[in-house]
């Protein structure tokens, strides 16, 4: 804290940083990881979900179809979707830690590519999860 | 490992015991990832068995969870889901949380929390598979 009247001042003067997150763009590696994280955090959460289905499926009838009646409004469906696509995209997320643990897939243009990959993947099965579940509903 | 030996401010123990400053080593990263591979096959069949189950009513859905393998199947899902979702949520805590006691403290929570989601649905299963 000893500085000099000099150093104060050069420290008081306009310095350039270094690229800010206001004006830089993330790339799909990093925007994929912060989604890898978010998605394992939604997931813990959303276990409860899974927890009440089946508590509700051991109780009664009034529980379950209680249960059954939330999980079918739209805001419940909205929810089982986000679940799904989450669920999802981190399996997806994790299976390309593995590739990376193995010391591949780390080069920055293949890594943009399988983060990439990964997004498109991730929305797919979802989609044909949701297909397929409404195929098997018979509606 | 370097012949670097004037420098090396570790001692004889801690070098042997090879476990570094987390005094855990690789197990936290190396659970995660065991876990994480068993969580893929077992989150496969439980999106599979939602499908399959979409639409079905009380008596039904009952039936197939006291299945006994799908029974075993869903408890081996939720032991291995719930651990690995352990040890994720820790790591987020720990790179967020900078107070040493709320660390302790949220870990704790997090870890009642765990068990208390897994011991509610396997009661619910087991509850299922031996007499409704
Ligand atoms: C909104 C801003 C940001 C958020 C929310 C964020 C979030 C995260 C998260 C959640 C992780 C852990 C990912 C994982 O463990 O899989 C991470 C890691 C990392 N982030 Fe960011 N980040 C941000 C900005 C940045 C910026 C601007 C940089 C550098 C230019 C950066 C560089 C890194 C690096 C190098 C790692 C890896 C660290 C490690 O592996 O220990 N992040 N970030
Ligand atoms: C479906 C198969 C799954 C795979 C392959 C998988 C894989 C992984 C991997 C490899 C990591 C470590 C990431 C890192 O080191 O940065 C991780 C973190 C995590 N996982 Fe999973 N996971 C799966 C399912 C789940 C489920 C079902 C949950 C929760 C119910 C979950 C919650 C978490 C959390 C909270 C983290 C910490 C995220 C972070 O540190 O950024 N995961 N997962």
């Amino acid at each position: 804290m000893s500085k000099s009247p000099a150093t104060r001042e050069l420290a008081r003067r306009e310095r350039p940083l270094s690229p800010h997150l206001t004006i830089y763009r993330p790339p799909i590696t990093m925007t994929m990881s912060i989604i890898h994280r978010i998605t394992g955090g939604a997931l813990y959460f959303g276990t409860l979900l899974v927890a009440v289905w089946l508590m509700a499926a051991a109780t009664s009838q009034g529980a379950f179809d209680w249960v059954n009646w939330a999980f079918g409004t739209w805001l419940g469906r909205l929810i089982l979707f986000g679940y799904t696509w989450a669920l999802m995209h981190h399996m997806l997320g994790g299976v390309r830690h593995f590739i990376w643990d193995t010391g591949a897939g780390l080069e920055k243009h293949t890594a943009s590519k399988i983060a990439w990959a990964t997004l498109a993947g991730s929305v797919v099965l979802t989609l044909v999860i949701w297909v397929a579940g409404y195929m098997a509903r018979g509606a | 490992m370097s012949g670097n030996k004037s420098n090396d401010m570790r001692t004889p123990m801690a070098k042997v015991r090879g476990l570094g400053s987390s005094h855990e080593g690789t197990q936290h990263f190396w659970r995660q990832r065991l876990t994480a591979l068993a969580n893929i096959p077992l989150t496969l069949f439980f999106v599979g068995f939602l499908i399959a189950l979409n639409g079905a009513g009380y008596a039904e859905v009952r039936a197939a969870l006291a299945n006994p393998f799908v029974a075993l199947v869903m408890i081996l899902f939720l032991i291995s889901g719930l651990y690995h979702m352990r040890l994720g949520m820790q790591v987020i805590i720990e790179d967020y949380v900078i107070s040493e006691g709320l660390k302790l403290a949220t870990i704790a929570l997090s870890t009642f929390f765990t068990i208390a989601v897994g011991v509610a649905s396997i009661f619910a299963l087991l509850k299922l598979a031996f007499g409704g």
